[in-house]
């Protein structure tokens, strides 16, 4: 349904005095997702989790430039086409209730969403009245402002914002932080259901745990770029293929509860090879020499040339 | 959420209550600071108050006056003795109205008003309106044209956009009158509503456009903002479309901050209306404002200062006001689930 | 594999990348030769064109006299330049105290902290409580009027903004983790005032000082436009306007709007060159 490949995204600023530099915060980012399937996108924060969100709605800020391909449905993802899907076929749950207009009451504002799909006015508010009812919400939740809702309220109502829209691709952006163990859990099962229902799910988080609860396969990304791309049962088999995410995985409290050593590097001075040559335990010169490509190892996808078959 | 009718009063008690202790510190820090202002001066208000008759007057005489006025006291208690005055409600007479100080600031004010109340209206809403285009339109050429009509309007002296306007519409073209609140040799209680209006019209348009620059520019600023938060993300991810977005999300979060704006500019609308009215000799507030310095006119001129810090203080209070009234964060903020 | 996705938003070619920095320090050097150029016209004019000139008296603005000529037919553009000339010198001597004292009062504000925080805070309250030009009238009546009056009247009444400023980033800068750290270890106060406050506030400053300045003529106008300021004797802006007001229903619209217009310019180039002096020190403010 989604196909990514060799996204990047470059932001121009302006820094004291006025000089102009160039800030590349994507590069090389593929991931590709299948209808009725939950891809986990999981990496530190500044890996270009969200703007790969941004990217595919076509809501990336004015001064960032995008090159690479994006094919959702078969077609080029062209920002006229990102346009005329967003809302529509591709719909975003965003982070939080800061995502909604603090003075708009939320009935008005999910009938809203739902209005902009081309519905009627009835029409929406039975969606929405629908929508509310599968998630429990009681009707005079309607006519609260968004301050008024509770943790697991809030996540249902966001998640009605993308239900009421019917689209086939739904981005979760981290929509698990901070909040009680069984709303996360509660949140995770509504994202499993809408996969259930046919449509392709990405979920991005920097919690793995989490992901792995409901995810079918993760992407792993690291400063802008997807380093694997793995089945979720791989990760308990022990059959990852590239070092940050084998670092990832040790580092969960209930493993060895190692946290990855150093830092990732900063999009003003990215390394020339490989993005996490600095801090990878089997670096050699090849790695500085020239970036890897993602190439396909034991049914994943891998970007290190020492990855093994 | 049902309104509990107990705590709303007893927030107005607390709010009205405050609001007064803040409002009489503030005219005790304006008595002091123009009680001290006043009495280093250089200006002998003895001399200010006799004026041209100086001349007739011994000297014997002028002690006298002074000792009347308890000006050999020592300077705290001339300081407790004029503060007594004051808490009466005595400002004393106006010397060149030849009136109670009370009076002429009511019977000035009366005329400003009108005047103050149409531009007040008029730069909020037409500043509001081009405020939002240009926001809306950020960088496009609507908006330069706006910022730089209101970036010149910012530098533009007030009087001398009076002046032009005088030019224009009263010299040039003569649909306006010259000067004044009626017209020569009419009898106050003569003058017609539309006569009234037609002297109005004019320093009113020009204090409006003063006010217009101030309020556009901060309602681009603000509609910029939202147009930046993560909820007008979520909106454009929704598909909306700007001016949908600036219908539905923008309006909505702009109105508080425009109307507190709009209410705390009360203090540069009075500041313009000074010269305005000198322009245009409009017998208002402001003019006699300046006709209290230039003859020294003390009791008047105290007596504004404190009028003015009324003034603004109110548009202060009702901005403050505005919050609890729109904003529902504040409204219902202690109903969360 | 297809690359470049369809609209790649022009990036510019190396030559024009510090475009904008270049434009900035032109648009710089341009409003500060304007600006000086008008403070030193009266000495490179001279006197000439000044005296009183009855057979070229009323005429409206031409080749010879841009501005035209008054009533005594004196040259409208060398008297304005002389007037606003002698009105930017009142102004910024009287914005650089204020700036003093706006600098001295936040920084003292920002740092010491505790009730003298709270006095300075109430102060500036007060301030603002009163229409502006009512407070200037006021302070320029008390101190007697005159030069002197409107320099004090506009001294004492601009520093209250740049004074919140100033003290806002005091606050931010001592409480910033670098200079909690040089006090742990041990740095003395003027050391961390030195080394830390300075470089933060100078830029803020400077900045606040440039864009009072057209606030400070601006009211400084004002004041002798009423006549409460400068004395008629000094053909200051503000009186050559008051004075364009007597001949205003005869039909000579030069005399008020062309010394108008060239104190509207003046007025904008101080705003231009602090605009611009802000986003190159300052680009988050212009970041594009």
């Amino acid at each position: 349904m989604l196909s990514i490949s060799n996204l990047g995204v470059t932001f121009t600023q302006y820094n004291q005095g006025l000089r102009r530099k160039q800030l590349t915060v994507i590069t090389d980012l593929d991931l590709d997702v299948q209808s009725g399937e939950v891809v986990a996108v999981v990496g530190a924060s500044g890996s270009g989790k969200s703007l790969l969100a941004h990217a595919l709605l076509g809501i990336l800020p004015k001064n960032a430039a995008i090159s690479g391909t994006m094919r959702f449905q078969g077609e080029m993802l062209t920002p006229k086409r990102c346009q005329s899907l967003r809302g529509k076929a591709i719909a975003l749950i965003p982070q939080s209730v800061g995502y909604l207009d603090p003075l708009m009451k939320v009935g008005a504002q999910v009938q809203r969403v739902a209005q902009l799909t081309g519905c009627s006015k009835a029409e929406a508010k039975t969606g929405v009245d629908r929508t509310f009812t599968r998630y429990d919400l009681p009707m005079n939740v309607r006519d609260r402002y968004p301050f008024q809702l509770s943790g697991g309220m809030a996540r249902r109502v966001l998640v009605s914002t993308a239900v009421v829209t019917k689209a086939q691709l739904v981005i979760a952006d981290e929509p698990t932080p901070g909040l009680h163990p069984d709303v996360v859990k509660e949140t995770l099962s509504h994202l499993r259901e809408l996969a259930t229902e046919g449509r392709g799910v990405i979920l991005i988080t920097h919690d793995i745990e989490a992901a792995l609860q409901i995810a079918d396969r993760v992407a792993v990304f690291y400063a802008g770029t997807t380093v694997e791309i793995a089945a979720a049962r791989d990760f308990h088999s022990g059959n990852l293929r590239h070092p940050y995410t084998q670092a990832l995985w040790r580092s969960l409290p209930q493993n060895e509860f190692m946290p990855v050593p150093g830092n990732q590097p900063s999009p003003e001075q990215l390394p020339t090879g490989c993005l996490f040559s600095d801090r990878c335990p089997w670096v050699s010169e090849i790695c500085d020499a020239e970036r890897p490509q993602l190439r396909k190892v034991r049914e994943g996808w891998v970007r290190c040339v020492h990855a093994k078959g | 959420m049902d309104m509990r009718v107990k705590p709303l009063l007893l927030f107005i008690v607390i709010f009205a209550a405050q609001k007064l202790l803040r409002l009489g510190l503030l005219l005790m820090a304006v008595a002091v600071f123009t009680f001290v202002l006043l009495s280093f001066s250089p200006i002998d208000p003895v001399k200010a108050y006799i004026g041209a008759d100086m001349m007739q007057i011994s000297p014997e005489q002028q002690v006298l006056i002074a000792e009347r006025w308890g000006l050999d006291q020592p300077i705290g208690e001339r300081f407790l003795d004029w503060l007594g005055q004051l808490v009466q409600g005595n400002l004393g007479t106006s010397l060149v109205f030849n009136q109670p100080v009370s009076e002429v600031i009511a019977s000035r004010f009366q005329a400003s008003l009108q005047m103050l109340a149409i531009a007040w209206l008029f730069s909020g809403l037409l500043g509001l309106a081009l405020g939002i285009t240009a926001g809306a339109l950020q960088g496009r050429w609507p908006d330069r044209l706006i910022r730089f009509y209101a970036y010149t309007l910012a530098s533009a002296p007030t009087f001398w956009v009076a002046l032009l306007l005088l030019i224009i519409f009263a010299v040039s073209f003569k649909i306006a009158p010259v000067c004044c609140a009626a017209p020569p040799g009419v009898l106050s209680q003569n003058v017609t509503f539309w006569q009234r209006l037609h002297h109005l019209l004019l320093p009113a348009a020009a204090l409006s456009i003063i006010g217009i620059a101030n309020i556009t520019l901060h309602t681009r600023q603000k509609l910029i903002d939202v147009l930046h938060s993560d909820y007008v993300l979520f909106a454009r991810a929704q598909g909306e479309s700007l001016w949908n977005i600036v219908r539905y999300h923008g309006f909505r979060n702009i109105l508080l901050p425009a109307i507190t704006l709009q209410f705390a500019s009360l203090s540069e609308l009075f500041g313009g209306s000074v010269l305005v009215e000198q322009v245009f000799a409009y017998p208002g507030l402001g003019e006699a404002t300046v006709q209290a310095a230039l003859r020294s006119d003390i009791p008047l001129l105290v007596g504004i200062v404190f009028f003015s810090a009324l003034f603004v203080y109110t548009g202060n209070t009702l901005a403050d006001l505005a919050y609890p009234v729109i904003d529902p964060r504040i409204r219902l903020g202690d109903s969360l689930t | 594999m297809t690359l470049i996705a369809p609209t790649r938003p022009d990036s510019p070619p190396l030559k024009q990348q510090n475009n904008r920095r270049q434009q900035t320090l032109t648009a710089i050097a341009i409003g500060g030769i304007f600006l000086l150029a008008i403070i030193v016209s009266p000495w490179i004019l001279g006197d000439s064109g000044l005296g009183t000139m009855l057979p070229e008296r009323n005429q409206p603005p031409s080749w010879g006299h841009p501005f035209g000529t008054d009533w005594l037919g004196r040259d409208m553009l060398r008297r304005s330049l002389h007037g606003l000339s002698l009105s930017l010198r009142v102004g910024l001597l009287a914005a650089s105290v204020s700036a003093l004292i706006g600098t001295g009062l936040g920084l003292v504000a920002g740092t010491v902290g505790g009730w003298v925080d709270a006095v300075i805070i109430w102060v500036i309250d007060v301030f603002f409580s009163l229409p502006h030009l009512v407070l200037l009238i006021l302070i320029a009546f008390a101190v007697g009027g005159g030069t002197k009056g409107v320099i004090i009247a506009v001294a004492l009444t601009h520093w209250t903004s740049l004074a919140r400023v100033i003290r806002a980033e005091a606050l931010q800068v001592s409480s910033a983790d670098y200079v909690q750290l040089s006090r742990r270890l041990g740095k003395p106060s003027l050391w961390i005032a030195r080394h830390h406050m300075v470089p933060h506030i100078v830029p803020q400053l400077l900045v606040g000082l440039i864009l009072l300045f057209p606030h400070a003529i601006l009211h400084e106008a004002a004041l002798s436009f009423i006549g409460i300021g400068l004395s008629p004797h000094l053909p200051a802006i503000g009186i050559i306007l008051a004075e364009s007001m007597r001949h205003l229903s005869t039909g000579y619209w030069w005399l008020g709007v062309m010394p108008g217009l060239l104190l509207l310019l003046s007025v904008k180039a101080f705003d231009w060159l602090g605009e611009n002096v802000r986003s190159l020190l300052d680009p988050k403010t212009s970041q594009g």
